[in-house]
């Protein structure tokens, strides 16, 4: 492709049109990922038409496609989040704020770094062999609870959250710690009052993006043994507790097409809109700050 | 990422009473935005009845736990599908699970490894899984089939026409009806008939809707489907039911020889296992009592089982509150 | 005074430094993580390598882990993953360079700002329901043009692709945008297209960033679980390359298919076959950790160029 350009006759008529097909090629391969996953979503959402109900949402899980509902996944979830969120956020600000405001370069800092980016690449499903090797099996904490089930997605997430929260300090200009010095404010009131309010926004939003991988995970859930149906809500951190994804694995499953067709569509459907209310709660909160 | 730490500074203003936890603790308290901890919150007493176990006993647990949570809203029950070994051995003998489903009986093994941790089982014969061997009503060259002629009918590169089974069937092709490969009922197809050394055919009508089949096999004088026992028992007139010879002479699918165990291999008993130091808690007693109960109702077959015997559910019950006794004293 | 002075300066570069060790712990949980994945994974899988030869494991045919009789060979997963890993790749790999060139050369910023989102939504969805959109939607779709299994690797590579273009594509637009101007520029000055200096000048020179985001897709696709599990089924298959379509429409097992119908299985926590699902987590982990290592060490090359 790029020899013929090379010559001289390339610069004419042909190669502009060329140029203007390469440039259509490039925007259908843009545009083909988003168009077949907006096609599928039609379909799933024309399929749960008559299934997503009030009752669907409020109700425990039933064998009749008819009776089914999603309430102890949906608040499953919900709870599920709230942990990740409570165990994350900490740890992951706290490890940004180390490698961003104290660690220097020395090859145990970019060990670090590096082992963080990796981390980050690890496939869920050995996290889940994680969970289940350290709190079910070490710890002995039991399985499948709403404390095993959190912590196992929180080391899933944490270095996403670790990585959104250190490029929002960086992005915190140097000038203003170098100001809040020469007021005479140690390191850590300047983290605390100058960088951490500043590169807020960022953080949150990092951590709740990474909220939103968290909610759709499913592997790790099955391998620390998370009960394929729960009759009833989670009233302590250890209850057994269902999930969203869990609930929708063990579904897709069912033989009946009214399942596969009804049922499965609307809880794919209600796990969209929440995911989607996540990321649309992330996108508020940049810009509300920006 | 390269930037000076600038340690030091100056000194100037100092709050106080600011503990090192504090910049974590902060930080927790920033994500109280994202809702309150309601989990902390809530204490008290957990109603909660924990099962795993066998795939092929969950869809009778699950109708009967459905069931029950409309009753007693008060009790959680959780259900994970592990498999009867892995409950058990994962599980239920470790005594993270009040009850264990199982496909099969408890092992030697099992036993011992649940006497070691100090549980003890209680089974309870919940349902039996039987299957259907279905032909066309006006194929009536047909009424008995052996296990290796079942064998050599559905595995791969098997037999093609009815005459390569046997050669006075008619030299016509077969059409398959069979269970689709998500099913429970395939692999226990699979595992009562074709074994480990082949393959289920895959050039079949692969659906698990019962009805398929049996409009299917009544369409084709030479078609031949297989499928959960209950459906039939509720069709007998429709489609013609193929008596299984296992090597004791034929024996016709009914819900006498399945539960007898002369309906081989077709008709297997399917169990949960209590823990008896379970027992103690109301709500496990209350929840296997329903279980044993309903049981022996058409909350079975509608998920496509055989329902126990009303003998046999006096049995599980008497069982029960013996066990029960003994441990509430 | 001046001892009060001094009291008050310690207990400052006391609360410095316990600041500071607390946040060098947080980050130390990154550390422990992947000692503890090691650890776990390590503990059972020299349980299982003591029972079962590395050398039948690694190169065995059969992977039969509970059937009689058994067998431990990971070749039929790692050639399954293989499949879909090759399979996505071939829909991933193309779209996401083009998409990349489209963003960082062609789009105006608008049209960047609409379609980066959009792009990033394609990562997002949970896979569960890719996997789920896969079995319900595209294997019928397929089905009426070729007759396939319902299970099979197509439709599974074809879902998988699609979730990974996002990450070809951001990471090869970065690399591209870090291009500088100047090259462009004298390229036109030359009287190049844009198409030539996209294909001729901006891609080559952002070639190890694109290669770094072309390994860690393959990464993210060989890990991939439950898309797979739920669409490609649980057919422990070795590959027959003879038949290379064939592959496609059939029913393959991954790695992590086959790690989630063991750790959902009728095995039993002291067994052989229990520990196999570490022996594999093992391998699965050992792979994408090269991986990741290896698009990081290519990509801190263009990082270093354009500094």
């Amino acid at each position: 492709m790029a020899a013929d350009t090379g010559d001289d006759h390339s610069f004419g008529r042909i190669s502009r049109s060329k140029d203007v097909a390469f440039e259509y090629l490039t925007l259908a391969a843009t545009l083909v990922g988003i168009v077949a996953l907006g096609i599928l979503f039609v379909y799933v959402t024309r399929d749960a038409v008559g299934w997503l109900d009030w009752q669907f949402l409020t109700s425990p899980p039933h064998p009749d496609p008819y009776e089914a509902g999603f309430y102890p996944a949906l608040v499953g979830s919900i709870f599920l989040m709230i942990v990740i969120a409570l165990v994350t956020f900490p740890l992951g600000v706290g490890a940004a704020v180390y490698l961003e405001e104290y660690a220097g370069d020395g090859p145990v800092e970019r060990f670090v770094r590096i082992n963080i980016a990796n981390l980050a690449g690890v496939p869920s499903v050995v996290y889940g062999l994680l969970g289940l090797g350290l709190f079910v099996t070490l710890l002995d904490i039991g399985y499948g609870t709403l404390l095993v089930a959190g912590f196992t997605v929180s080391l899933l997430v944490l270095p996403i959250v670790i990585i959104s929260a250190r490029e929002a300090i960086r992005a915190v200009p140097d000038s203003r710690r170098q100001a809040s010095y020469g007021m005479g404010a140690t390191k850590w009131q300047t983290i605390r009052n100058v960088v951490l309010p500043e590169a807020l926004p960022g953080i949150m939003t990092g951590t709740i993006l990474a909220l939103g991988r968290a909610i759709g995970e499913t592997a790790p859930l099955i391998m620390i043994g998370a009960p394929t149906t729960v009759f009833g809500v989670p009233n302590s951190l250890f209850s057994k507790i269902s999930a969203m994804p869990m609930q929708i694995y063990t579904w897709a499953s069912y033989p009946d097409t009214a399942f596969q067709y009804g049922v499965v569509a609307a809880a794919s459907v209600t796990l969209l809109v929440v995911l989607l209310s996540i990321n649309s709660a992330a996108i508020l909160v940049r810009n509300r700050y920006q | 990422m390269v930037r000076e730490p600038t340690s030091g500074g100056g000194r100037g203003v100092s709050r106080r009473g600011f503990l090192a936890v504090a910049g974590a603790g902060a930080t927790a308290g920033l994500s109280g935005c994202l809702g309150s901890n309601p989990i902390a919150a809530v204490g008290g007493d957990p109603r909660e009845v924990a099962i795993a176990g066998s795939s092929t006993v969950f869809p009778v647990a699950e109708a009967i736990a459905a069931a029950f949570d409309e009753e007693r809203s008060d009790v959680t029950v959780s259900i994970s599908q592990t498999g009867s070994g892995g409950g058990f051995s994962n599980f239920f003998c470790p005594g993270m699970t009040d009850l264990n489903n199982a496909s099969r009986e408890i092992s030697e093994g099992e036993i011992e490894q649940c006497g070691d941790n100090g549980i003890t089982p209680i089974e309870f014969t919940v349902a039996t899984d039987a299957l259907t061997v279905v032909v066309n009503p006006e194929a009536d060259w047909i009424d008995c089939l052996t296990v290796d002629e079942l064998r050599e009918i559905w595995r791969a590169d098997g037999a093609q026409r009815w005459s390569d089974v046997r050669e006075e069937w008619p030299d016509e092709e077969f059409e398959f009806y069979g269970a689709d490969t998500t099913s429970g009922t395939f692999d226990y197809f699979v595992e009562a008939v074709i074994g480990e050394d082949a393959n289920h055919r895959s050039n079949y009508y692969a659906t698990e809707r019962d009805r398929t089949i049996v409009q299917g096999v009544q369409g084709n004088r030479h078609a031949i489907g297989y499928f959960g026992f209950s459906f039939y028992s509720e069709n007998p007139d429709s489609i013609k039911a193929v008596a299984i010879d296992a090597g004791d002479g034929c024996v016709s699918p009914s819900l006498e020889t399945a539960m007898n165990g002369e309906y081989t291999p077709l008709a297997r008993p399917l169990f949960t296992y209590a823990a008896q130091q379970s027992l103690a808690e109301p709500e496990v007693r209350d929840f296997v009592r329903f279980f044993i109960e309903r049981a022996a109702t058409d909350i079975v077959s509608e998920v496509g089982y055989v329902p126990i015997t009303e003998e046999v559910r006096d049995e599980n019950l008497q069982r029960l509150e013996e066990a029960v006794a003994e441990v509430t004293g | 005074m001046s001892g009060l002075e001094l009291g008050h300066d310690s207990a400052r570069s006391m609360r410095g430094r316990v600041v500071r060790v607390v946040f060098a712990v947080c980050a130390a949980v990154s550390i422990l993580t992947t000692a503890a994945i090691l650890l776990t994974l390590l503990a059972d899988a020299v349980e299982f390598f003591s029972a079962v030869s590395p050398i039948e494991f690694f190169t065995g045919t059969r992977w039969t882990p509970t059937n009689e009789p058994v067998s431990f060979g990971v070749l039929p997963l790692v050639t399954g993953t293989l499949v879909i890993t090759f399979g996505s790749a071939l829909i991933a790999l193309p779209i996401g360079l083009l998409t990349a060139i489209y963003l960082s050369e062609y789009a105006s910023g608008r049209a960047r700002s609409i379609l980066k989102p959009a792009l990033e939504v394609l990562a997002g969805v949970p896979t569960v329901i890719y996997g789920y959109l896969a079995l319900v939607y595209i294997t019928p779709a397929i089905d009426a043009l070729v007759p396939v299994s319902t299970f099979n690797a197509l439709s599974a590579s074809i879902v998988v692709g699609i979730m990974i273009i996002p990450m070809v594509s951001s990471i090869s637009e970065d690399a591209m945008s870090a291009v500088p101007d100047d090259l462009r520029q004298a390229s036109y000055g030359l009287g190049a297209t844009k198409f030539t200096v996209s294909t001729s000048v901006v891609v080559p020179a952002a070639l190890s960033g694109i290669v770094s985001s072309f390994i860690l897709a393959l990464s993210r696709a060989i890990g991939e679980t439950m898309a797979v599990t739920i669409a490609a089924g649980q057919t422990p298959r070795l590959v027959d390359l003879t038949d290379p379509a064939g592959v496609f429409l059939e029913s393959v097992q991954t790695m992590t298919a086959a790690m989630v119908q063991l750790g959902a299985s009728d095995v039993t926590g002291q067994s052989i076959a229990y520990k196999s699902l570490f022996a594999v987590g093992l391998t699965l982990f050992a792979i994408t950790f090269v991986m990741n290592l290896l698009s990081e060490l290519v990509a801190s090359r263009y990082r270093e160029v354009y500094r």
